[in-house]
């Protein structure tokens, strides 16, 4: 749709045209803001924990464990050096063996979910699921934070209680 | 011929004084749309772009994405 409204306003005589072709879908998967009555909705990549302990493949269980720990996490995201997920530890996976490197350990390719999405979607998704947590990204792959359930269902549930209250005083 | 752009150079556009329109439907650009940007629908763009953009800056266009 863009292209066509790029051209056609070329024909009306305007110079200097240009096509953001990847459009609104890439600039909020950057996590980027927007204005509009969405806008003040909480969203994955607002309640995500950006301060959420990473770590690189090389790296052996053990000390990425006590990391996570000193940061009050149990979870730890891997990435690249583009910081690029590459695998997830969650409880389970940090209570393995100490020795073991983390290309072992890890659960490799997990699931990833952009900054956008509702928060009350995510908070559906991870409890249905039985998620603890979910690495939220860009659409290139880079780590945004972890969605941790708790902080997405406490997030929905309070939209909701908010949703109520607007309702009620609405009411003639 | 229209230039085609990523989100870094539609930012640093922007922020030289490019105009930004949405344009798709007012009720998808009403639940959500980029900083600033206008709507002018594809179907009104005609009647609409002329008046309502200066062109003597930059416009950038988009949708959705690129389908």
């Amino acid at each position: 749709m863009s292209p066509r409204a790029a051209w056609r306003l070329e024909s009306f005589g305007f110079t200097r045209v240009y096509d953001y072709v990847a459009g609104k879908l890439d600039w909020m998967a950057a996590g980027l803001p927007t204005e509009g009555t969405n806008a003040e909705r909480p969203r994955a990549g607002d309640v995500a924990r950006r301060d959420v302990p990473t770590c690189s493949l090389d790296e052996r269980l053990g000390e990425v464990r006590e990391r996570a720990e000193a940061a009050g996490f149990d979870a730890c995201v891997v990435v690249n050096d583009e910081r690029v997920v590459l695998g997830l530890l969650r409880k389970k996976e940090l209570e393995a063996d100490a020795s073991l490197p983390i290309e072992a350990a890890m659960r490799p390719g997990p699931s990833t979910f952009r900054p956008f999405v509702p928060i009350e979607e995510m908070a559906r998704f991870l409890t249905h699921h039985d998620l603890a947590n979910a690495p939220i990204t860009t659409s290139d792959g880079r780590l945004v934070g972890l969605l941790r359930r708790d902080d997405a269902v406490r997030a929905a549930e309070r939209l909701d209680a908010e949703g109520a209250d607007r309702r009620e005083n609405e009411e003639p | 011929m229209p230039q085609e752009i990523d989100r870094e150079e539609v930012r640093r556009l922007v922020d030289e004084g490019a105009q930004l329109v949405e344009v798709l439907p007012a009720n998808e650009y009403a639940e959500d749309h980029l900083p600033g940007a206008l709507n002018f629908p594809l179907r009104r763009i005609e009647a609409e772009a002329r008046d309502g953009l200066d062109p003597r800056r930059p416009v950038i266009v988009y949708c959705w994405d690129s389908a």
